[in-house]
This record gives C-alpha cells, structure tokens and sequence, in this order.
C-alpha cells in the first residue's frame, strides 16, 4: 500500500474536499471545456488574463480525486504568472507526469505540483492529473474544447 | 444458508484451480477477480484447446482442399454447432460468428435496418442499454430518416413495461433491449417483451452480453429474433462471438459487409451471395477464437452448471448484503431480478479513486460510466464502481470487497 500512499497523499485529499477556485467566472476572457473520454468527466476552466498576466483563473466540473485536486492546486500555481511561465509549468508538468522530466535531477519549477509525480506508478490515472492542464493549454491557445484522447 | 459446496458436485476449489490466472497476485496481494461483466477468465481447456490448435490444426476455413484446411473447418463448424446446442438455435446456420456483441448488433442494425427501416419508421431501445445496442441503431436511424424511442426505466433500473407497450405502434421497426443490464445488472423480462412485440408483428434485436454467462439461454423458448452475445465474457477468447438469428430474418437481410467466403460468384456487374452462415461472415473470421469459444462451452457442459450459476446468484445476494451494510455505499440497480453485477457508489469517493485503492489490494472492479452513460444521466452521478461476479468467486472475495470499501471510506474520511 506504499504507493498508494504516494499517490492519496493528505495534500490531494484535502484538495479533493475543498478545491480551490471552484467555481465559474463571468468576467473571464478565456475558457474551454475539457473531457477525459475514457471516464466522461468534464472539466470547464476559465481564465482572466489581463494584458499578459493570468489575473484570475477557476474550474468546476466532476471528477476524481487527482483530477480534482490537479485541477485545485494549478489553479493556484497558475495566479499571477505569465503565459510564458504558464506553457512552462504546462510542460514541465506534462513530462513529469509522463516520465519525461524526473523531479529529482531535472531542474524544474514545479515546487508543490511535484506532489503529482506519484501518479507515474499509476499509469491509468496520469490522464486525470493532466486533464486541468491540458483545458488551460487549450483555452490559453483559443481553443475550445481539450480532450486527454 | 446452505453452501453450493455441500449441495452439488459443483467443487469451487476445483473450479477456480481450472481458471490459472485466479492464483496470481497483483500488488503483491492474492487477486479477487471481480470484473467479469468486462471480460471473464478462461479456464485450462480453452488454452489447451487454442495450443491445440495453433500447433497442429491452423490453416484458413473453407478454402483448401489440403487436410489441415479441412481440419481447421470441420473443427470451427463443430464450434458452431456447440454454440447452437447451447442456445438451443433450431440450426447452427443461425448462428453467425462474429467479432463480438457489438459486431453481431452492428450487423443486424445494417442487414435488418437497410431492408426495412424507412423514413418515419420508429426503432425502440431501453434506457438501460450499453452503448452497442444505442449507437448502429442511432446510426442506421440516421441513414434511413427513422427516430430512437427510449423504453424507460424506473429508480429500481427495471424497465416500465407499461410505458413500453404504449410505445409499440405500426411504425415501430425493431425492439433493442438487453437481456441483462451490464450497469445495473437488471434482468429484463425479455420473454414478455419480446411476446409484445410479436403481437405487433416487430421483431427484437436482445443484446445478450451479460445473460449468456450468467444462466441458461433458450433462444427458440424466448422466441427471439436476434440475439448477439461475445465470447469474452463466457470464458472463451477475445475476438470471439455470436449473433443468432431466425432463419427467416436472416435469409431475408442483405449482407452488411462483403467481401471472400460470402459469395456464390462473382462478376464485376453482379454478386450472387452465400447462404447462411458465410452470407454474413466475409473475410477471414477469428478461426482459433471461435474454436476457443466451442472448448469453453465444452467446459461449461462438463461442470454441474446449474450448481455454478446456483454458487453464483448465492453470491451476488451475499455480497449485496454486506455493501448494503456499509454507510455511504450505495447500491445503483435495486431491481427485483438481478444477475452477477453489483453497481455502487461510495459517497464523497469517485468510483475511479475506489478503484485504484482496490486495485492497490488486488481487488479488480471497473470504475466508470460502463458504456451505459443514459444510465449514469438517470441516476445523476458521473459513474458507479462495479463488481461483477463469474460462479468461481468466493464469499471470502465478497468479504474483501467490503473490508477494501471500508478501507476506502477511512482514507477519503
Ligand atoms: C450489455 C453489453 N452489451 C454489449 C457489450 C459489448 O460487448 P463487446 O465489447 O464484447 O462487443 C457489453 C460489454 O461490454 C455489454 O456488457
């Protein structure tokens, strides 16, 4: 059951309960849907981007535990940053959670987001901890709906 | 309660011991195989049978005159004609091979619909069906200019047998309904549904998926028209399958796809077709698949099978109990008549997150919205965890399911 602690962590648990930024935003001038065919959640996510800055970013929607709290905590990662240093969390994300990028010797900037390299021992679940990015990648990008097919 | 041990000749430990992948471990703990709606196990004879065969009978069906070909067709009709007898088809003609259930549904949407949908024309399926048996008939609704009318259910997940008759009319075309619901578990009263439907003169199309495995199937005391099951889900390979159908419906349909073994002659102005089977079975079909689907149903006939469904009812009444028991668990799929799958939810918990803890103890379930999402919209929730049983499952499996959901409950409370 140790891995399983690795990826059920208290962090992600907590998020779950109580996500942060859940709900919708009238005001924002970005937003896409995502789907994760394989279980049919849905995501939406909306952005305020002022200038090049993410002013205010927010999601709702169903899902699981990781899906919901990687949504949770990039939303909180997200606040503030730049498009540019928000496609650099998007990536490096990604490949974290691919395998491509190991938080231990790769440099990254990923501080509390690491918590999700856990998911690698769970192949299934890599797609709902990524689902959120890519609906942000999607919406950022102009585009309306993400899809983690 | 009296176990099925004491009762029969039906031994568990010597059931399970024929299924070789029921001992191994997953995560380093003993696995409880609990997702037989999705693909069942396959017993020693059937690997046997397929060894068998691809070492020492291989060659392609129908075609040759040399002895292996010869081999390879005498066995896959005998394969044929142990599926017949199963079903109790009035001739193994009738029983066309396919990829699976969904194939088998796909080839009467087209092979019916294209001969007798037409515009205006009404084709009726239950809310509780599986993807397969919603999607060819929304697509050939779709080329035709028919309509789907829904059967609807109740909050038990048993269908409204009212509401149905008052739908039949003489648009009605076709009745698509399962014979059990693989998200509910339901077992729908197809006899009289099907009964219904002929007073009108329409025929039925049931998706048989999740009976065939469950308990005994008389197509010809049904009456059924179609009837379209996978061999996956009975013990036998991937790959493997079949749809039954009347003789007079089947000689009447027009093949859906074409192509080598389905023809009389051909010219490049006209094709005169085979009979049945090969009318419907173009191309080369899953020759060592089908053959694994005869071993199993030799395999089903050799155990006390009445005994086996017997254990395994037992079972789903057992397990049902004891996640009934549980706080926060609730059962999707209360219906009076039931078989093998057991729907739930755990409050607060998505259905994926129970199964990876499950999972993490060895238990495999499935977790998602089980190609039935009508149902997840009537319910209202995104998907259910399943546990759906096979007769070679334990009660101490059951308890596991519990104790594990307990597990989960604790760590999510
Ligand atoms: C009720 C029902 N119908 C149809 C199918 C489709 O079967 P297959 O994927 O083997 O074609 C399934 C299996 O998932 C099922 O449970």
């Amino acid at each position: 059951m140790s891995e399983l602690n690795d990826l059920y962590q208290e962090v992600i648990l907590e998020h779950n309960k109580n996500p942060r930024n859940f709900h919708e935003m009238p005001d924002a001038n970005y937003r896409a849907d995502g789907h994760n065919p394989l279980c049919g959640d849905q995501l939406k996510v909306f952005l305020r981007v002022d200038g090049d800055v993410i002013a205010d970013v927010s999601f709702t929607g169903s899902g699981c535990a990781i899906s919901k709290a990687s949504a949770s905590m990039m939303t909180q990662a997200l606040k503030g940053k730049t498009r540019e240093e928000a496609e650099t969390l998007f990536d490096e994300f990604h490949r974290m959670v691919t395998g491509k990028l190991d938080i231990e010797t790769d440099e990254n900037v990923l501080g509390k987001l690491r918590i999700f390299a856990g998911v690698l021992e769970f192949p299934a679940r890599v797609k709902c901890a990524s689902l959120s990015w890519h609906t942000v990648h999607a919406a950022l990008h102009g585009e309306e709906d993400a899809s983690t097919e | 309660m009296v176990s099925a041990k004491q009762t029969s000749d039906f031994d568990l430990d010597t059931v399970r011991a024929d299924f070789p992948v029921l001992s191994r471990k997953v995560h380093g703990e003993q696995l409880s195989y609990l997702d037989n709606a999705s693909s069942s196990q396959v017993p020693n004879a059937v690997i046997e049978r397929e060894i068998k065969y691809l070492s020492e009978e291989h060659s392609n069906v129908h075609r040759g005159v040399h002895t292996l070909s010869q081999i390879a067709t005498n066995e896959f009709e005998r394969a044929r004609e142990s599926v017949r007898a199963f079903i109790n088809a009035a001739e193994a003609k009738e029983c066309i091979f396919v990829r699976g259930c969904t194939e088998g549904i796909n080839l009467v949407a087209n092979g019916y619909g294209r001969k007798f949908i037409n515009e205006g024309d009404e084709i009726l399926v239950s809310q509780m069906e599986h993807h397969a048996n919603i999607v060819p008939w929304q697509m050939i609704a779709e080329q035709r200019g028919a309509r789907i009318r829904v059967i609807p259910m109740n909050e038990n997940g048993e269908l409204i047998i009212d509401e149905y008759e008052n739908l039949l009319n003489e648009r009605t075309r076709m009745v698509a309904v399962a014979h059990v619901s693989n998200a509910l578990g339901t077992v729908n009263p197809i006899r009289e549904v099907i009964a219904t439907a002929h007073k009108f003169g329409i025929p039925v199309c049931v998706d048989g998926a999740q009976a065939v495995p469950h308990f005994r199937v008389d197509v010809r005391d049904l009456d059924a028209d179609f009837y379209a099951f996978s061999g996956h889900k009975m013990f036998a390979p991937t790959g493997s399958g079949v749809v039954y159908g009347k003789q007079e419906w089947l000689e009447k349909m027009d093949p859906w796809q074409g192509g080598g073994s389905m023809i009389r002659y051909v010219t490049f102005e006209k094709t005169r077709y085979a009979g049945l089977p090969e009318k419907f079975e173009a191309g080369t079909p899953a020759i060592e698949s089908q053959i694994g689907l005869g071993a199993a149903i030799d395999y089903l006939n050799s155990i006390d099978l009445d005994a086996a469904f017997a254990w395994e009812h037992e079972l789903l009444g057992y397990a049902t109990e004891k996640l009934s028991a549980i706080e926060g668990v609730r059962i999707i799929g209360t219906a009076k008549n039931k078989a093998s799958v057991l729907s739930f939810t755990i409050e607060g918990v998505h259905p994926h997150d129970i199964g990876t803890i499950l999972d993490q103890q060895g238990i495999a379930i499935r977790a998602g919205h089980h190609c039935a999402q009508p149902v997840m919209q009537f319910f209202g929730i995104p998907a259910t965890a399943r546990a759906s049983f096979a007769f070679y499952n334990t009660k101490e499996e059951a308890d596991r399911l519990a104790e594990a959901i307990e597990k989960v409950i604790q760590v999510f409370g």
